[in-house]
């Protein structure tokens, strides 16, 4: 082969202005400590606001089920049981759904289908939550104590344990309405990101595992799966935490209900985002506003551990890994 | 919702009133979300006439009295009337502007409107879960021959703090001895059962849709909704149906001429509805900006000339004349500058 000489020099090297630099630099470091004197400022601020309440209450608001406004004794417990309850629900039956359309169009879709449908799932994350709201209580909930609620109601009468799971006024709102709801609303970001971090596995490690005669599934479980399974995870975790704060679409269905007398599914219920939603603009000064800021807090904590959680977990994944080779 | 509509609509049009150019005769004021809409058609109407402009932020009863003791708007509006105490602590003053009334409204299949009849204490039982069927020995005693089913009550009250709780509340305190020991009045209280609705059209929506349920919402969402409102008993012993004269005489029965601090729940009176109550406007004292409080008065006094004609369009209740004159004469005793001198309106 012929050497070509190279047309032409290189460019000089450009002398750049040394206080464009630090500018830049300066504008950086400024955004990244803006979000922390952010973050700062509110856990402060609902310190502060939250302040005659801890005050009163101590930690034991974390465990009492009042909430009587007339009487100014306030606990957290009805609505951080909700919060909990409908997250954890929702999860349950997100993960697995995501997980299999996630599996289907990475592995079994055909071609033509992949576009339309992955579409069609990330436009369910356009839809407004107050969109879902008003669906869940106009349209889903009918459906849910027609065909559902009424006939595990008979079915399990009587039943101990799962009898009193399913009991309460058959009207189809309440913590099992507000996990659904929420499940429907997570599933995008779920399916979303395992669709995505599914696609990244070489191919190589498939078409291996696939040579060596492994199903589908064994190919998913046993080489996608382990491969991609931190952003599993982290895909997870950013549903448990839109479900964890989400407040429109859960007032509409949960029932805004400030006891806690069952542990059945379908009584209706509370969660910390609707009640702050609900009642904040018309409290009082005074404990019944300090209180609801503590149920603020509280949430602050429960978003703030589930993330530190998640963070612990995936770093324990990789150390694992390492000690594997 | 042809109601909500109504009101999102007039209350665009105070928006639009708002956004303009701060002139001298504008006022601000802030609070109760239940006469936002009247408010907001009367300022659109008020504007018209004279050019001046009302910001009203429907911001909630408590947010109204909170603003007006921080003097950030020239008044505050609450559903909850204040006690003389706290008035003469934080030298205010209060009159109302208008009367609403509250209606349970059921939802079973047959029943026509103001075919059900109950009593308060039958009423607070029913939200004290002590009765829970609609064919209760209490609710056939009342409704002799009134096909009423062997179904669960669906009960539905307000999930928000709102000023159409506390006065429910403050009836049923009034009524039934048992619920103003356990749970008592007030914007938001500790409900013992029922799903909670956000909002005036979040519990006519649950009961709408909610087989054998019953709520309560103000007169307006049942008149617009063409809901199914039950009768009440009065203090007189008489069954009413709601209706403006029945909320006009429970307004006439208070007695207005020593305080402006009535709730006129449970009012004497051949036709008055028992769950009536004024809604308030509260200003200071001392007005460090006559200007701002003369054009506030003068909103007002417009207002009561003027506005009774769209009060009754949008289902609320106009006061009585004599109600009106004695808040002109409080006006005119009270009302001071930071000298001393009286607030001229006229």
């Amino acid at each position: 082969m012929e050497r070509t000489t190279p047309r032409g020099e290189p460019p000089a090297r450009r002398h750049n202005a040394p206080w464009a630099d630090r500018l830049f630099s300066l504008l950086a470091h400024g955004a990244a400590w803006l979000t922390l004197a952010l973050l700062a400022g509110i856990i402060v601020s609902l310190f502060v606001g939250a302040a005659p309440a801890i005050r009163e209450f101590g930690i034991g608001f974390l465990w009492s089920k009042d909430w009587d406004p007339v009487q100014e004794k306030f606990g957290g417990l009805v609505m951080i049981y909700g919060t909990l309850m409908t997250s954890i629900i929702a999860l349950l039956i997100a993960v697995p759904v995501s997980f299999g359309i996630a599996l289907f169009l990475t592995e079994l879709s055909p071609r033509w289908l992949k576009r339309p449908l992955g579409v069609a799932i990330e436009l369910l994350a356009a839809v407004p939550s107050i969109v879902y709201g008003m669906w869940g209580l106009l349209v889903f909930s009918p459906i849910l104590s027609t065909y559902v609620q009424t006939p595990l109601q008979s079915a399990f009468q009587g039943v101990p344990f799962l009898g009193p799971l399913f009991s309460g006024p058959p009207v189809g709102i309440g913590l099992l309405s507000a996990g659904i709801i929420l499940a429907i609303m997570v599933i995008p970001f779920i399916a979303a990101t395992m669709r995505d971090v599914f696609d990244i596995t070489p191919p190589m490690l498939k078409e291996s595992a696939y040579a060596l005669g492994s199903t589908t599934w064994e190919v998913v479980w046993k080489v996608v799966l382990p491969y991609t399974k931190t952003g599993v995870v982290g895909g997870i975790m950013l549903g448990l935490g839109r479900a964890l704060g989400e407040t429109m679409a859960v007032t509409f269905v949960i029932g805004n209900f400030n006891q806690l007398n069952s542990l059945s599914l379908f009584e209706a219920a509370n969660s910390i985002t609707s009640a702050l939603a609900n009642e904040f603009a018309e409290a009082g000064e005074g404990l019944h506003q300090a209180s609801l800021i503590y149920l603020g807090l509280i949430l602050f904590l429960i978003t703030f551990v589930v993330l530190s959680f998640s963070r612990l977990l995936l770093m324990r994944m990789r150390r694992s890994e390492g000690s594997r080779t | 919702m042809n109601f909500a509509s109504t009101r999102l609509a007039s209350i665009g049009a105070s928006l639009a009133v708002a956004s303009g150019a701060v002139l001298a005769q504008d006022m601000t004021g802030a609070g109760a979300t239940f006469p936002a809409p009247l408010y907001a058609k009367w300022a659109d109407a008020y504007n018209k006439a004279t050019g001046a402009r009302l910001n009203y932020q429907s911001i909630g009863s408590g947010g109204g009295i909170k603003q007006i003791k921080s003097k950030t708007v020239d008044f505050g509006a609450s559903d909850m009337p204040l006690k003389d105490e706290e008035l003469a602590k934080e030298g205010l003053i209060q009159f109302p502007t208008v009367v609403g009334g509250v209606v349970p409204v059921v939802s079973i299949a047959g029943i026509q409107p103001g075919q059900i009849r109950l009593t308060g204490q039958v009423l607070g039982d029913i939200y004290l879960g002590k009765i829970t069927k609609w064919n209760d020995a209490a609710l056939t005693a009342l409704n002799p021959g009134v096909p009423l089913p062997n179904a669960a009550i669906a009960v539905v009250r307000r999930a928000d703090g709102s000023g159409t709780s506390f006065i429910f509340t403050n009836y049923l305190s009034k009524v039934n001895a048992e619920w103003k020991e356990k749970v008592g009045e007030g914007t938001a209280v500790n409900w013992p059962v029922g799903a909670g609705g956000k909002g005036n059209e979040g519990v006519a929506a649950f009961v709408q849709r909610l087989p054998n349920s019953i709520g309560y919402v103000e007169y307006a969402y049942v008149k617009q909704n063409k809901m199914t409102y039950t009768l009440m008993r009065n203090k007189d012993g008489n069954f009413v149906p709601p209706s403006d004269t029945a909320f006009k005489s429970a307004a006439a029965g208070a007695d207005w001429t020593k305080s402006f601090y009535q709730i006129t729940t449970e009012q004497p009176g051949k036709e008055a509805w028992p769950i009536t109550n004024p809604t308030y406007i509260l200003m200071h004292k001392v007005q460090d900006k006559p200007v701002n409080g003369a054009n506030t008065l003068k909103f007002f006094d417009w207002a009561y000339k003027n506005g009774d004609a769209m009060a009754d369009e949008l289902d609320y209740v106009p006061l009585p004349d004599n109600v009106k004159e004695l808040v002109r004469k409080q006006w005119a005793a009270e009302l001071k500058d930071a000298a001393g001198k009286p607030v001229t309106y006229k």
